[in-house]
């Protein structure tokens, strides 16, 4: 048990190590570079559902019925700020994207999930009108698909 | 420097639920001013939020996000007194880090 314990250890302070040399040597010069692989930009500059997919290198999603909206209005009064719940019972959920059909860029948010934290996530996001909007869930390397009709009685985008 | 974000990080059960407010205008870059001309856009684009160290969400985000935007998501793990970490980066370059006690 206490060999065990020292080889818990050593690994746990190996990660660190690692950890701190990434952020010392790579991450701090580097920073605008980072940022830039991170924001998928092409992914953010689409405008339907197919080509948002083509930028993730996903296929089609499949419709799927463990994916929730969670309070989500059905009519939002306020199109600048429409409170948008998603959550997924999909095992190994790695990934929740929002996106909004009839907005001049369609993906809105990607969440990336870890493991230990619940593939449950809510934000707000502005609609110039009424769309459906989708929830995108990758799940062990698939793509699932949820939508949701909201009204919007004022638009966000523009004006 | 951004004015700071609000963070509150709650343990509920065996999870930590944690809500953000952060102050920011997220310009969408659609919008014309007064003189017709275009407001560039302006957005955060990254939010990553930690928790010991260890990456508990990473979001990136459009700015089809609203003005001030709000997050709020669960992870599994933290106790009373540890701290919650979440940094944003927007479409300038410009970042901020605010921290929060688990209560």
């Amino acid at each position: 048990m206490d060999a065990r314990r020292r080889e818990v250890l050593k690994t746990g302070g190996g990660v660190s190590l690692l950890a701190l040399v990434a952020a010392a040597g790579w991450l701090k010069p580097g920073d605008a570079l980072a940022q830039g692989a991170a924001w998928n930009k092409a992914a953010f500059e689409t405008h339907s559902l197919d080509e948002t997919m083509k930028a993730f290198g996903g296929s089609a999603p499949a419709q799927s019925k463990d994916i929730a909206f969670v309070s989500t209005p059905d009519i939002a009064e306020n199109g600048a700020v429409v409170p948008v719940g998603v959550s997924s019972s999909i095992p190994k959920t790695e990934s929740i994207a929002i996106l909004v059909e009839k907005n001049p860029n369609m993906l809105a948010a990607v969440f990336d999930i870890p493991a230990g934290t619940d593939p449950a996530v809510s934000t707000r996001i502005k609609m110039g009108q009424s769309s459906n909007v989708y929830a995108l869930v990758k799940a062990d390397g698939k793509y699932y698909v949820a939508s949701k009709e909201i009204k919007v009685t004022l638009g966000g985008c523009g004006g | 420097m951004a004015d700071p974000m609000k963070i509150r990080a709650n343990v509920v059960g065996d999870s930590t639920e944690v809500k953000v407010l952060m102050n920011h205008e997220m310009e969408t870059g659609q919008r014309k001013d007064a003189q017709g001309k275009t407001v560039p856009a302006w957005f955060i684009q990254n939010v990553t939020a930690t928790w010991n160290g260890k990456t508990v969400l990473n979001a990136q985000w459009g700015p089809a996000v609203s003005k001030n935007p709000f997050l709020a998501f669960k992870f599994k793990g933290g106790a009373k007194g540890e701290k919650v970490q979440i940094t944003w980066t927007d479409s300038k370059g410009d970042k901020r880090t605010d921290e929060a006690t688990i209560a």
